[in-house]
């Protein structure tokens, strides 16, 4: 019995309503296996946004189905969705999006409330996730202290201290300067190493050509990139 | 099971329990309101003030209806007083239609709740000058003729008269006819008599009496205080008094109602209506009077001092779920539902509530306390007023926390991660 794939999409279409209406996304079709390093490249308004947050289960397709690990996600209910999206999804932001007034340790335990992470580990995996990504030594810092790239990493360590098996990035390294930009990289590519399937929008070619799918968004179509 | 070593295996099914519970609730909610302690004190000022001024409004009216009982209690509500009833006869004029008879304090001392009780008869002395014979000095005696009443041996006490120099006569005075007399403070100052130990004595025209004492301080009758007053026996001797016109009765607390009923007919069995009784009323009809007065008003400005804290409590809450969308949508994204959103906005909410409700009970009884001492009352504050106030704070909050909540839960993770 083969492993279903991580996400697959079937003749998505997104469409918002309004004069006029717009189609962001028009019958995308997409499959990532497990363990693959996508990125999605494409212009302003193409659709980027857009393909994250239903990948994210931040928003439902208005035609066509999203398989999550197999599972048609469509008739769920939204606890359901917030339960997926807080136990195999996660995700990280250009803008980190901590919390400037708690410890990297408080922030890192924030994703563990929602994702159902057994109460007696939860502290425990979290300072493993700041381990993992080289923090240990900041774990009572508060975010105001912290470099660019440091910040990253908390919410990279943020985003995986709940096992997930997909994290979503929405152009991570574009507060960053290109040395962090590159750390921070390859912090994503020994997550994915082990195991992680790692989907990254991008508007840098440079970070694009890192991975090992790339995938090009016009006009809310998909093109995959040799 | 999931390995126990961190790699990125199938997560297992979320326990119940170990999804966001109350306990998280709690203390996500305090991290909130604890970020800006500033913000926080500004918040819970409104409700502070309001509540506190609900707590005193209520904790005076207590106190001050405690004070008046205590003064009604100390008089009003002790004193009954019977006189003779008027009937009209045929002429339009009124004649006394009933007589007080001369034991009516024995026939009255036996019912219960009856302390004491004493006769006072008005004198006529028939135009007879009062004066009085200074012990020391020559000059003029005063020509000042003060009002002659006579009273039974028991009536002084009966009306809370106190002796301030020398002695009130007794019943032997009274039953011998003896010529003596007690003078009212301010009678005695007129005559210029302020010691009786050298026995001055005083002319009812030719006829002299010894002054034996002087009093004060009466709580009824306070016209005693410019009289002479005689022993009925000897008025009944030198004046030809033919019947008591007052009887004064100290009664216990609450026995009002029964003395009033059962003294005409200890008086007179078979005509009972022939006397006519003043009375208190109840005590409890006397303090719920009190408080109705005193409250009404200042409830009302106080319910308002607390709807001004509510509204603040709901601008800030509002404010703050603006400024926090970005958390909002980061929780939201990290597997937050909308109802775990909105519930800790509520909680915040009434916390804060709850915080001003504690701090604004505990500001107004220590207002009512402090107040009350130095004004020499006995504060009375109600314990359950205290409690239920700081309830009612959180109540407030709980209330202006509602919207505000409402709009928290309903921010789109979308839009709210993008806008920053």
């Amino acid at each position: 019995m083969t492993r279903p794939p991580v996400v697959e999409l079937v003749d998505v279409t997104r469409s918002f309503p309004g004069p006029p209406e717009v189609q962001a996304l028009k019958s995308i079709n997409l499959r990532i296996e497990s363990g693959d390093y996508l990125s999605i490249v494409g212009p302003s308004g193409s659709g980027k946004s857009t393909m994250l947050n239903l990948l994210g289960l931040l928003d439902r397709p208005s035609v066509g189905e999203y398989f999550l690990d197999g599972a048609s996600t469509g008739s769920l209910d939204e606890e359901q969705r917030a339960a997926l999206r807080g136990g195999k999804i996660g995700f990280v932001f250009q803008a980190f999006h901590l919390m400037p007034h708690r410890t990297v340790l408080d922030n890192v335990l924030l994703a563990t409330l929602y994702s159902g992470v057994p109460r007696a580990e939860r502290e425990e995996r979290a300072r493993a996730a700041i381990d993992r990504v080289g923090l240990s030594h900041r774990v009572d810092f508060t975010p105001g202290t912290l470099s660019g790239g440091e910040r990253q990493r908390v919410a990279v360590a943020r985003a995986v201290v709940g096992s997930p098996e997909l994290l979503l990035a929405d152009e991570p390294t574009g507060n960053l300067d290109a040395t962090t930009s590159g750390e921070v990289m390859d912090l994503f590519e020994e997550l994915n190493a082990d195991g992680l399937s790692l989907v990254i929008i991008t508007h840098d070619r440079a970070v694009a050509e890192r991975a090992e799918r790339s995938i090009r968004i016009t006009d809310g179509r998909l093109l995959e990139l040799a | 099971m999931e390995a126990t070593s961190p790699g990125w295996g199938a997560p297992p099914v979320i326990a119940r329990a170990d999804r966001f519970s109350l306990q998280d609730l709690l203390v996500e909610a305090s991290f909130g309101i604890g970020a800006k302690p500033s913000r926080l004190i500004m918040t819970t000022l409104g409700t502070v003030l309001g509540i506190a001024s609900l707590v005193v409004t209520i904790g005076f009216a207590q106190t001050a209806a405690g004070q008046i009982a205590n003064q009604f209690d100390a008089v009003s509500a002790t004193q009954v007083l019977v006189v003779p009833a008027e009937a009209s006869s045929g002429g339009g004029e009124t004649v006394r239609a009933g007589v007080l008879p001369w034991d009516a304090p024995e026939r009255v001392e036996r019912l219960a709740g009856v302390e004491r009780a004493g006769l006072l008869a008005e004198v006529d002395v028939k135009e007879a000058p009062v004066t009085s014979v200074p012990v020391n000095d020559p000059s003029a005696a005063a020509l000042f003729s003060p009002a002659v009443v006579a009273t039974s041996a028991d009536l002084l006490a009966a009306v809370r008269g106190d002796v301030v120099t020398g002695r009130n006569f007794d019943a032997g005075h009274d039953a011998r006819g003896d010529r003596v007399v007690v003078l009212g403070a301010r009678a005695a100052e007129q005559l210029g008599i302020n010691r009786v130990d050298s026995q001055p004595s005083i002319f009812i025209g030719e006829t002299s009496y010894t002054v034996i004492g002087i009093i004060d301080g009466v709580e009824r009758r306070s016209d005693l205080l410019d009289s002479v007053i005689l022993p009925m026996g000897t008025a009944r001797n030198d004046f030809a008094v033919s019947a008591p016109s007052e009887l004064h009765v100290q009664i216990d607390t609450g026995a009002g109602t029964l003395v009033s009923r059962q003294a005409p007919i200890a008086l007179s069995p078979n005509a009972p209506e022939n006397f006519s009784v003043t009375a208190p009323s109840g005590k409890s009809d006397l303090q719920d009077d009190i408080q109705a007065d005193v409250n009404i008003v200042f409830l009302i400005l106080g319910g308002i001092a607390l709807l001004a804290g509510g509204l603040g409590i709901a601008n800030v809450t509002m404010l703050s779920v603006m400024e926090r969308i970005g958390e909002i949508g980061l929780r939201r994204a990290l597997g937050a539902t909308r109802r775990d959103i909105g519930l800790q906005f509520m909680v915040e909410s009434v916390v804060i509530g709850l915080l001003g409700g504690l701090i604004g009970s505990a500001l107004g009884v220590f207002a009512v306390v402090i107040v009350s001492v130095l004004q020499g009352w006995t504060p009375i504050l109600d314990p359950w007023l205290a409690i239920g106030c700081a309830l009612l704070g959180a109540v407030v909050g709980l209330a202006a926390g509602a919207l505000p909540a409402r709009r928290a839960s309903n921010i789109e993770p979308i839009t709210a991660l993008r806008g920053s």
